[in-house]
């Protein structure tokens, strides 16, 4: 005779099998849903790497835009990448930094800042070709700066403060209450307190951010194609006020030619943008793990 | 006597200084809050620059055949200003790049939160991210060069530019959007909960399934609506993937326009001010713009009416 069969609590009896067999399912699927998106990033570095790799040369970064695939480079496209990167960064940051302080430290909690902030988090979802077009009407047409690399610093200015400036509100929240509460009882006033005290610990959160925001406004094209920025030019910008290219545009202009010769330009031009933006995210990756070593 | 001057003098010194110590500040103050109200600026210049061209626009366009009409040729001979076609083209690529990036985040998001190791989550999770960080332009290389002729292997009658390579290559884009905010969304749940349905015997699939993903709901849906929202407003990837034929069709292997690229077509060409084409760019700009704003502000709504509080 053998032991009658547990029906409490069960592991064996076929309903909990299937619970089981229904657990690990699920779990393959979600292990699997998240291969996706690491198996398309692999293929499409693969994929760009393969086209890019065997174009690029010293050549290439060093020549011009050319009719002739074979003596095409991303000279102009490089440095207006540059140009147009320090420019975006002087513009953005000092202000973006300026309207998180004001808006961590100053503002006083009534329906004005309520509205900015509410604002700033809407600014952030604009689609950026609607930048372009404020662009397009502010700076080209209205301020008559014509189709400049500072229209278009400018442009990508007003896309990435919003980006910025959440980033930096975040890094001034993190700084304890205490430093300023202690900073205060010594009799410093609010700016002594910000500029002495909240800042400097801020800053490494703050360049963090603004270098993650920097990195997307050298990525963009969109707004950039509305501000007139065009994807041949033979010179590379002396001032402000000229004429650029930049690597997306650059880039866009070749992908958009039918003949392979453009497309292996294009791959290759790709590459380089690539390892621009890893450059930029590894600095903002060091800063951050410095900053959270010493914290 | 000359103590009392001395004190008086200090007194006064101390005031003079205490005053420019004041009007600092409130040089101070006053600059940061007008680096604070330029974002409220932008706001403003953007609804006003799309405005004032659109009320020209429909000075010339009847608002009905804007709205109604099924053919965007502004630029033929014979013109035609019907929207429609370009939202068509906006939706469909949207729709399917939200058939593939939301059940895909929703399941990566639950998978790092309910089933990877802190490890694992740590390596797993910064390179999504750089799926949201490759600019777009590399997505429409990738989507032409690799997606579509992929798609005509299986698919020969495909058209170069298509809908179907634009749709997957910008729901491979959004996926880190998806997945990240459900997945904040999803470790604000309390383990108190995961506790209580464990120590009830349910498995780990009931307890993700039934327990945290409700108790989530919010913010995977308010992930839902910003990342289809971004996928309407992506311009790059579509340009270049999906064409510029504005096509009232439900074909996912036709050529299409989206209303991003109209307007990318229409600034590359010479659009001189003043000409209704010139003004098209800011109807559509302003229709792409409201879509986008009202999705975002819905995102913000679902999440503050529907949020689960436990504290």
């Amino acid at each position: 005779m053998s032991a009658p069969e547990p029906t409490f609590m069960s592991t064996s009896s076929p309903r909990s099998i299937r619970r089981r067999r229904m657990g690990t399912v699920f779990a393959v699927l979600c292990g699997a849903a998240t291969m996706v998106g690491v198996v398309s990033l692999a293929v499409l570095l693969v994929d760009v790497a393969l086209d890019g790799l065997p174009r690029l040369d010293i050549d290439f970064l060093t020549s011009f835009a050319s009719r002739l695939p074979e003596r095409s480079g991303i000279k102009a496209a490089l440095v207006g990448s540059v140009w147009l990167l320090v420019l975006t960064a002087l513009i953005s940051f000092p202000m973006s930094v300026a309207a998180a302080i004001y808006l961590e430290e100053y503002a006083p909690r009534n329906w004005i800042t309520r509205i900015i902030q509410t604002n700033i988090a809407n600014l952030a979802g604009v689609p950026s070709i609607v930048y372009g077009i404020l662009g397009l009407a502010l700076f080209v047409r209205f301020l008559g700066f014509d189709r400049s690399v500072l229209s278009g610093a400018l442009t990508l200015s007003l896309l990435v403060m919003p980006v910025i400036i959440m980033a930096a509100q975040e890094a001034i929240k993190a700084v304890p209450g205490t430093i300023r509460e202690a900073a205060y009882g010594l009799g410093a006033t609010r700016w002594q307190v910000v500029s002495t005290q909240v800042l400097p610990m801020a800053l490494p959160g703050i360049l963090t951010g603004t270098i993650l925001a920097l990195s997307r406004a050298v990525g963009e094209t969109a707004p950039l194609i509305m501000v007139g920025a065009v994807g041949f030019i033979a010179f590379t910008p002396s001032g402000p006020m000229d004429r650029f290219t930049v690597l997306p545009l650059q880039i866009y202009n070749w992908v958009s030619r039918p003949q392979d010769e453009f497309r292996a330009l294009a791959a290759a031009g790709i590459v380089v943008l690539l390892v621009l933006l890893l450059t930029m995210n590894a600095i903002a990756i060091v800063l951050r793990n410095r900053y959270q070593t010493r914290s | 006597m000359r103590d009392g001057v001395e004190q008086v003098s200090q007194e006064g010194a101390t005031l003079s200084f205490r005053r420019s110590r004041n009007v600092k500040e409130r040089v101070i103050g006053a600059g940061l809050f007008a680096c604070a109200a330029v974002s409220t600026l932008v706001t403003v210049g953007v609804v006003a620059v799309l405005l004032g061209e659109t009320v020209n626009f429909f000075s010339q366009v009847s608002i009905v055949e804007f709205f109604t009409g099924t053919r965007w040729e502004p630029m033929f001979l014979e013109k035609h200003f019907g929207v429609l076609p370009l939202l068509a083209g906006s939706f469909m690529v949207a729709g399917g790049a939200a058939l593939i990036a939301l059940p895909v985040g929703l399941l990566t998001a639950i998978f790092l939160s309910e089933y990877a190791s802190q490890g694992l989550r740590k390596t797993l999770k910064p390179v999504l991210e750089i799926l949201a960080g490759i600019p777009t332009v590399v997505y429409g290389y990738f989507a032409l060069t690799f997606v579509t002729p992929v798609i005509r292997t299986f698919f020969p009658e495909t058209d170069v530019f298509n809908a179907a390579s634009a749709s997957i290559v910008v729901g491979i884009m959004i996926i880190p959007t998806v997945s990240s905010l459900s997945e904040d969304a999803l470790r604000a749940v309390p383990n108190a909960l995961r506790e209580g349905a464990y120590g009830l015997g349910a498995t780990r699939l009931e307890v993700a399934t039934r327990v945290v993903v409700p108790a989530a709901l919010s913010g995977i849906f308010a992930s839902f609506i910003l990342a289809v929202s971004r996928a309407i407003g992506e311009t790059m990837a579509v340009t270049i993937a999906a064409g510029n034929l504005p096509n009232m069709t439900l074909n996912p292997f036709e050529s299409i326009q989206t209303m991003t690229a109209y307007i990318v077509q229409a600034s590359l060409g010479d659009t001189p001010r003043g000409t209704v084409v010139y003004q098209t760019l800011f109807a559509v700009g302003m229709t792409l713009f409201l879509i986008t704003l009202a999705m975002n502000i819905l995102s913000q709504w679902v999440l503050s009416r529907f949020r689960e509080e436990y504290e």
